[in-house]
């Protein structure tokens, strides 16, 4: 569990995060949505520490992270798996070199566990027979696959998702997101996914919250979420013609 | 300016904190070597050997008609090549093509979130990135400079055989006249420093590229030119510390 209290970060003078407070649930995904823009990276990466927050507290099941120095926030940040909007996979490095990255800097297992472990993750997101293909040789869905098996390799007991399905076609972004949310409750991992995708929403909202220009404007459950009077949320809901439409012709059926 | 030096120092001060796992900076270390030391070669080679065969020509034809004997032409070529040329010169050329390598691949790994992929699996992404360069380079650029201080030397000679603008002999009897060994000794010293100054910062500029690909070309661009003037002053300095 990850409780965020009260944290604010600005960029100059512009402020991008306004005293957002919420919690983060242990075996669920968490999703942040919102706008472009709204600051779903910049509370992301503020949450992990890529971004320093003016202020504020973050705990990660108890532990201050605001507050840790720079060696315990790497030891914490060997429980965090993190996929990046773009994939951020090292282009010199081949598919398997990519996974095995963080088991080469850390782990004390011998060659051939590693090497297992890395089967085992690449497997587990139905990425057989890519060990000797670079990033360049994959599709976008590949490698966000590939980034995936990465971030899980380690065993993390945090994962963090920008953005998880940007530029992939209707039917794998689904495929991604219900491998994340799989993953999530098959190893009991505190998941937060950024997304700007009502069907991501529909298909794995456990948790929702939803920003809106750096203010946390609604939280609540994908079900809770269409029946909502929030009119911010309801202007990001219902944003398409389809939902629209959806929307009216239920209201016309129950009356 | 200055808050540019403070951030600077910052990331030195990240650079040169302990490394995670030996045996991976060492094995970066020698992939760094492969790639900024071994592939450099060819560039210092050519170059030097051109320039030394300028130098000795244009020696000779600014004392034409003198009384002054031919084989202080050998020595002038063999003093300006150790003194100036296979230091400064190379380290100019070296922060042209290493520096831009250095500042547009780490400037890449930043925007594509390379860099922040690393932070997050609890590596020290400054030091992990920056230290193999800058080890490699302070280890590797000295042999550079010798190459080029040997082949710029020959250069000078094939000019002088080929042109005829001075005989073999004095040319020879040139290059052993008067040697001031400490010479080799100086121009080492400054490539070290060159060294340093080229990778750490044009790694500087790399890795606080915000933005897209233009910026990494700015900061590609930038990292060279700041290298190339630091290079000048530390020469300055150096030199009024060693020489004078
Ligand atoms: N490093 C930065 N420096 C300055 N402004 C930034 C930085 N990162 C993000 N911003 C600004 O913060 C706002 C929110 O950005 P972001 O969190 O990326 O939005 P999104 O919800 O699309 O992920 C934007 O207005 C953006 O310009
Ligand atoms: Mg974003």
């Amino acid at each position: 569990m990850i409780v965020v209290e009260d944290i604010s970060k600005s960029f100059g003078s512009e402020t991008v995060l306004k005293n957002i407070s919420v919690t983060f649930e242990k075996g669920k995904t968490n999703l942040i949505i919102g706008r472009s823009g709204s600051g779903k990276t910049v509370l992301m990466k503020s949450v992990v520490g890529l971004h320093e927050v003016d202020s504020g507290a973050i705990y990660f099941d108890g532990r201050d992270f605001v507050k840790m120095g720079t060696r315990q926030r790497q030891e914490l940040r060997k429980e965090m798996g993190m996929l990046f909007q773009g994939s951020a996979l090292f282009d010199s490095l081949t598919v398997e070199e990519n996974v095995i990255f963080p088991l080469q800097m850390f782990s004390d297992m011998t060659e051939d566990e590693k090497i297992e472990r890395v089967n085992f993750c690449l497997e587990r997101v139905h990425l057989e027979n890519a060990n000797k293909l670079y990033p360049g040789e994959l599709s976008g869905g590949m490698k966000k696959r590939v980034a995936i098996a990465r971030a899980i390799v380690q065993n993390p007991k945090y994962l963090f998702c920008d953005e998880p399905n940007s530029g992939l076609d209707p039917k794998t972004a689904i495929v991604i997101d219900n491998l994340i949310s799989e993953i999530t409750h098959e190893f009991d991992i505190t998941t937060i996914v950024n997304t700007h995708d009502m069907n991501s929403v529909m298909e794995i909202g456990e948790k929702v919250v939803f920003i809106y220009e750096g203010i946390k404007c609604w939280e609540g459950t994908k079900d809770e979420i269409l029946t909502s009077d929030n009119n911010y949320l309801n202007d990001f809901v219902f944003a398409s013609n389809l939902a629209k439409r959806i929307r009216d012709i239920q209201a016309g059926s129950q009356q | 300016m200055l808050s540019n030096f403070g951030r600077y120092l910052i990331l030195m001060y990240r650079v040169f904190s302990r490394p995670e796992r030996f045996r991976v900076y060492f094995r970066e270390t020698v992939r760094e070597i492969e790639n900024l030391g071994l592939n450099s070669i060819g560039i210092v080679i050519i170059i030097s050997i051109f320039i030394g065969a300028v130098i000795t020509l244009q020696t000779r034809y600014n004392l034409e008609s003198s009384w002054i004997p031919l084989y202080l032409i050998g020595l002038t070529a063999r003093d300006t090549i150790l003194l100036e040329f296979s230091s400064t010169m190379v380290g100019l050329i070296l922060a042209g093509k290493v520096g831009s390598n250095i500042a547009s691949e780490i400037g890449h790994m930043r925007i594509t979130e390379q860099i922040d992929a690393l932070e997050m699996m609890g590596i020290n992404s400054a030091s992990y990135l920056i230290l193999p360069k800058i080890i490699a380079a302070i280890f590797f650029n000295p042999f550079l400079t010798i190459i080029s201080m040997v082949v710029g030397i020959f250069g000078g000679w094939v000019a002088a055989v080929v042109t005829g603008a001075l005989s073999s002999a004095d040319y020879i009897y040139g290059i052993q006249y008067w040697f001031v060994p400490f010479y080799i000794t100086y121009a080492l010293v400054k490539t070290v420093f060159y060294a340093f100054i080229i990778t750490s910062v044009s790694a500087y500029y790399g890795y606080h590229v915000q933005g897209g690909a233009l910026e990494v070309g700015r900061a590609s661009t930038k990292g060279v030119v700041y290298s190339s003037i630091l290079i000048l002053l530390c020469d300055v300095i150096l030199t009024q510390l060693m020489l004078a």
